[in-house]
């Protein structure tokens, strides 16, 4: 530890920190555009100088290291005149055209001239002119106002892991850009525009759209992965306009995935925003009551093991909770969240959680991924891998479709066998996975919705249990979900009950009243013509095509939902804009619904049912108390009737950007498709060998 | 001249110069010879093409031979201005207008590049494809100012008529004349002749 006194205050510091590090734990507030905490150190805007006793000149502060005993001053004329100084060569080149960039009232760079910047310029010659290279559908750059402070560069080649941006020529010809113009191939390429200080970078699809004060900014969950990156959904009226990400060291530390926060243009298309009832071959408008009495007539005329319900990838909590709570009144049992039709033992949590954690992935050192593309199913949890990888050495291996993952990771091969080779130690890998003290294994959610999915789940817990993976201090055995909803599906019992069907048996003509809760990613050109299918959603998409009955629903960002993420943590979001025309939040239709059939449910506000589902799943009772499991309990879950086959893995989307009717809707994500064909080095769509 | 769509591969040459490149630094820093091997790129084009110039073909090999991501390259390739990342004529005259060469006259070489080659700015290259003008910073060789670099050879103590006669020498397709100084000095040695130790040295008296 060092000590260091700022401006009067003295402050311990562990050795090594920067001056900066020191002056924020002194509460000294240091201006800066290229320093960034969770990126390397560039030193090359020269804000953040200050005055340090004993230096002749002043230092930049972030990239100089604290010393026992140094005395900094972080507010003298000479620091102020020496920023003014920094800040008036800043802004030679810079266009000052503030009043048309779409960073005005949030850019860094605004900020700081209000405290250092002249009120005149005395510059008179020409400023140096660039061109606007064409960075694909998501960034939109104006070079001319950048500033050079490499944060871009830096992230997409530490960070994301995809080098291809970098500073080209030098001196008044340097340009930040790709050099060789192309369409970003990041997961992660929005949050370029977070993190440029300036109006350089920019959101295309969001562009001369809103002035930040204009926003109602409201916290939410992201839900279209799986990894629960925490949001705030930006909406001025009735409409979302952006989605940026908040931070959470523990999940999404302050990065989000491109479909993520610009998918938001697809919630304003193809919406349902009444119900509809099918007369004849056509869909026609109808009230709600109309549909509730359709429905109950329906489900009326069957006996109860004929009905059942499958919920989709996007749910709430709530909803799913409502629609059980229904169905076990009703007298069935033919309930399924795995919408996907993975049949697997779900008998305890840690067969079907990221046990390992997403900040857990920071303590491994070897990681085995299975069945998995985690830089399409999960980019910023991807990220984390990476950032692991970087920190010390981690031996990764893969088996799956190839695919550049963004940190070097052995292929060990494409189909299940390399499982079997792993566990009598004839795979070199075992022998590297023998010698890590933590290591751990990720189970894509893909390789569940096998036929085989449940003697891979079986076969991949006994490897874990094999290679040391399950210890009270450790557990290594991980499912990667890509569905926001499955966790807390599976948390809330939404399985078939004993002598229940499944997914599959549902679709396949079980039953003959379906009620699809939002399950536009089920098998849906697999129900049989006869069956009466209810549609409760908020799109447009597969299920609501095949519909009879249409239930429009809430988006996420239209309820206060709960979701848990892969790993088991219970987050809230909460409601941004209304639903669109006579939509509704989905666990009110369901309470409406179940009035219809003269069951009512006991609850008629979210707050006595979030009450009655913490009874029932204490877990939800404490959301904040988030808990790594430990693995006790070695017995593993059950193989299935189906033995495991050698067929190779197989990607779970066609690509990364459309896989949901949410993102199906957005054209932001259709220009993505467009933009990365499959030739590209990306690896979108990449065909088994 | 070929352009930037062509694909490069190393011939011969480049690759036993790379192998002697590579070898100079230790396993698993090759990258370290990335200025070498887009100097050896630069160099085969040379012989190739006529045209010393690094197309972003052969960056991209670089880029590949090494194990770096490409931009990694291009940022080498563009920061440095003796890498050429635009075609070049035949002779790439690199006139010094740094201060010494500029107080010696480099502004009548620059005059002199212009007429004899037809070219209006820096960075141009003529409409035979012989020549491309561009300035350059201190060769340091300013003893000798003003100095014009053609391709790796330094022409000295120039003026308007021997830079013409220069040009035009090089222009008719005859062997380039000798580099060095054009009046005839030896080295760097005085104008007007040797100026100091023009007596014998106390040392060598007393030895006689
Ligand atoms: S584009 Fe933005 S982040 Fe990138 S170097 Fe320029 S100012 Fe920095
Ligand atoms: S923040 Fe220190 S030099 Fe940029
Ligand atoms: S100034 Fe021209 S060589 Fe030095």
């Amino acid at each position: 530890m060092a000590k260091v006194i700022v401006d009067g205050i003295e402050v311990e510091i562990a050795n090594g920190s920067s001056v900066l590090q020191a002056c924020e734990a002194a509460g000294k507030e240091i201006p800066r555009f290229c320093y960034h905490e969770r990126l390397s150190v560039a030193g090359n805007c020269r804000m953040c100088l200050v005055e340090v006793e004993k230096m002749p000149k002043p230092v930049a502060s972030c990239g100089q290291p604290v010393a026992d005993g140094m005395v900094v001053f972080t507010d003298t004329e000479n620091v102020r005149r020496a920023r003014r100084g920094v800040m008036e060569f800043l802004l030679i080149n810079h266009p000052l055209d503030c009043p048309i960039c779409d960073q005005g009232g949030e850019c860094d760079l605004q900020d700081e001239a209000v405290s250092y910047g002249r009120d005149t310029s005395r510059y008179d010659e020409a400023k140096r002119a660039v061109s606007q290279p064409d960075w694909g559908p998501l960034v939109k750059t104006t070079m001319t106002r950048c500033i050079h402070c490499t944060r871009c560069i830096r992230f997409s080649t530490e960070i994301a892991g995809v080098p291809e941006l970098g500073a080209t020529a030098r001196g008044e010809s340097m340009q930040v850009g790709t050099y060789v113009e192309k369409a970003l191939s990041s997961e992660l390429s929005g949050n370029l525009i977070d993190l440029c200080p300036v109006g350089a970078l920019t959101a295309k699809p969001y562009a001369f759209t809103a002035r930040p004060w204009e926003l109602r900014k409201t916290d939410s969950v992201d839900v279209l992965d799986a990894g629960g990156a925490n949001i705030r959904i930006d909406a001025r009226g009735a409409e979302v306009l952006r989605i940026l990400p908040r931070m959470n060291d523990a999940v999404n530390e302050e990065w989000l995935g491109d479909k993520s926060r610009f998918s938001v243009d697809g919630l304003k298309r193809r919406r349902l925003d009444q119900p509809w009832l099918r007369d004849g071959a056509r869909l026609r408008p109808a009230t709600w009551d109309e549909c509730f009495a359709a429905i109950a007539a329906r489900i009326k005329a069957v006996a109860p093991s004929r009905i059942g319900a499958i919920a989709g990838d996007l749910m709430d909590v709530e909803s799913m909770f409502a629609l059980r709570d229904l169905f076990t009144s009703l007298g069935s049992g033919n309930l399924d969240c795995r919408a996907d039709g993975a049949r697997f033992d779900a008998s305890q949590r840690q067969f079907y959680v990221f046990n390992t954690s997403i900040a857990g992935i920071e303590d491994a050192d070897a990681i085995l991924i299975i069945g998995s593309n985690p830089r399409h199913e999960a980019p910023v949890l991807n990220a984390r891998i990476r950032k692991r990888y970087l920190a010390s050495p981690t031996f990764i291996g893969h088996i799956g479709l190839p695919h550049d993952l963004t940190y070097p990771a052995m292929h060990l091969g494409t189909d299940p066998s390399v499982l079997a080779a792993l566990t009598d130690g004839s795979h070199p890998f075992a022998a590297t996975l023998r010698a890590a003290k933590t290591p751990m294994l990720i189970l894509g959610a893909g390789a569940l919705a096998r036929p085989d999915g449940a003697a891979l789940h079986a076969a991949a817990w006994a490897l874990a249990a094999q290679f040391n993976m399950l210890r009270a201090d450790w557990h290594g055995f991980n499912i990667l979900h890509h569905a926001a909803a499955r966790v807390g599906g599976l948390d809330l019992g939404f399985l078939p009950a004993a002598g229940g069907q499944d997914t599959r048996a549902m679709l396949d003509g079980g039953v003959d009243v379906l009620w699809l809760l939002g399950a536009d990613n089920a098998d849906i050109a697999a129900i049989p013509p006869e069956t009466f299918v209810i549609y409760q959603g908020h799109h447009g998409d597969a299920g609501a095509a095949r519909a009879d009955v249409i239930l429009p629903g809430a988006a996420y960002t239209e309820k206060d939902g709960i979701y848990v993420n892969t790993e088991g943590r219970v987050q809230q979001g909460f409601i941004a804009v209304k639903p669109p025309g006579s939509a509704r939040e989905d666990w009110r239709i369901i309470r409406a619904a179940s009035a219809s059939l003269g069951q009512p449910l006991v609850y008629d506000t979210l707050a006595a049912l979030r009450t009655r589902l913490a009874a029932a799943h204490p877990h939800f009772a404490a959301p904040a108390a988030f808990r790594r499991l430990a693995a006790t309990d070695l017995q593993g879950p059950a193989p299935g009737q189906v033995a495991l086959s050698n067929a190779p893995f197989t990607a779970v989307a066609a690509n990364y950007y459309q896989t949901d009717p949410i993102s199906r809707a957005s054209p932001t994500m259709a220009a993505c498709v467009a933009a990365h064909s499959p030739a590209d080095n990306t690896n979108f769509g990449l065909a088994a060998e | 001249m070929s352009g930037q769509t062509e694909p490069f591969t190393f011939d011969d040459i480049s690759e036993t110069a790379i192998a002697a490149a590579i070898a100079k630094y230790p396993a698993g820093k090759q990258a370290s010879a990335v200025m070498p091997l887009l100097h050896i790129a630069q160099r085969q084009m040379e012989r190739a093409a006529g045209s010393a110039w690094v197309p972003r073909a052969a960056m991209d090999a670089v880029a590949a031979r090494l194990g770096m991501a490409p931009v990694r390259v291009y940022e080498i390739a563009t920061f440095y201005l003796m890498y050429n990342t635009k075609p070049v004529g035949k002779f790439h005259l690199q006139v010094c207008t740094t201060t010494p060469c500029w107080l010696r006259g480099s502004d009548d070489i620059v005059a002199a590049c212009k007429k004899a080659t037809g070219i209006a700015q820096f960075g141009e290259t003529s409409a035979d494809g012989l020549f491309t003008m561009t300035e350059v910073e201190c060769l340091g060789a300013c003893v000798n100012a003003p100095i014009l670099q053609i391709n790796d050879d330094y022409y000295e103590d120039l003026d308007t008529a021997r830079t013409e006669a220069l040009l035009a020498a090089l222009k008719s397709g005859a062997p380039a004349p000798p580099p060095g100084s054009t009046i005839g000095r030896h080295a760097s040695a005085p104008l007007t002749g040797q100026t100091a130790l023009r007596s014998p040295s106390q040392a060598t008296q007393n030895a006689e």
